[in-house]
């Protein structure tokens, strides 16, 4: 993993995640803004597995559990494509705060993602 | 990825009508919400237990085990919130109890016996590896239930 763009990762998770909660709370039903911040934390999610699967070959290995991470990294890589899905089927408020709480939950995966390649398992 | 959501969103139904007028959906308004937060955590524990089981089951059966059983009912639970009809209601309630029970015996004994659990699980320490969120959600879920019954008679003693 890079770390300045695991941070830009987690950061912007959080960010469409706040941003998808706050609109659905405010009654707003998932539009371009809220599905497109969730497309953007999606694309940034295979970004990280394309650096994943490149970095050990320049030397950047994990130091956990390879497959733990693969595992975290393939579960957040679905969870976009479920909730996007989810929201075109229902259009109602509730799926912008699903498309947020999906947001949310990506970023504490991807600070989980981050633990595991830089810190040996207990 | 991004040309395969913009034909989704082509062929979505982007005039249909307000989703809250389905009037026979068994779970609607924040209980979707619930439902999406019972996936996701089914979602972490299934593979965190399948890392567990196929990395090392040797050294802890017993809790890794105990991980699986948590995985699978926690999947079973967000299923009965979705299902309709009675039987699938005491799933639920059934589900939603054990989780309750699990979180609060493994959450204690994590900390009164360390020993016993060298590794993480959802429950250990009430879930905080999870943002407690394996603590908030059963009683999120019983209130749900009791305000949600299938029939108002038939069911709701048996928590």
């Amino acid at each position: 993993m890079i770390e300045w763009f695991t941070w830009l990762q987690v950061a912007v998770a959080v960010v469409a995640g706040l941003l998808c909660v706050t609109l659905g709370f405010l009654g707003k039903k998932p539009s371009d803004l809220t599905l497109g911040s969730l497309a953007l934390v999606e694309v940034l999610l295979v970004v990280q597995l394309v650096i994943a699967i490149v970095a050990p070959f320049t030397g950047n290995t994990a130091v956990g559990s390879v497959l733990e991470f693969y595992t975290y990294l393939v579960s957040a890589i679905l969870l976009p494509v479920a909730a996007a899905f989810w929201a075109l089927v229902d259009r109602s408020k509730w799926s912008t705060v699903i498309l947020g709480v999906v947001g949310l939950a990506i970023a504490v995966m991807v600070y989980r993602m981050q633990q595991i390649w830089t810190t040996l398992p207990l | 990825m991004t040309s395969h959501r913009e034909r989704l969103e082509e062929t979505a139904p982007s005039t249909a009508s307000p989703a809250t007028a389905a009037p026979r959906r068994s779970i609607s308004g924040i209980g979707r919400v619930l439902v999406v937060v019972y996936g996701i955590l089914a979602l972490g524990a299934t593979g965190r237990s399948f890392v567990q089981i196929a990395e090392r089951f040797d050294e802890a059966p017993l809790a890794y085990s105990l991980s699986a059983l948590a995985a699978v009912v926690y999947i079973v639970a967000t299923l009965a919130l979705v299902r309709s009809g009675s039987g699938w209601y005491r799933i639920a309630w059934a589900t939603i109890s054990f989780e309750l029970l699990g979180v609060l015996t493994i959450g204690t004994l994590s900390i009164l016996e360390p020993q016993l659990f060298p590794e993480a699980t959802v429950w250990s320490y009430f879930g905080a590896g999870y943002l407690f969120i394996p603590l908030v959600l059963p009683p999120l879920g019983m209130w749900w239930l009791a305000r949600h019954r299938p029939t108002r008679d038939l069911t709701g003693t048996t928590a």
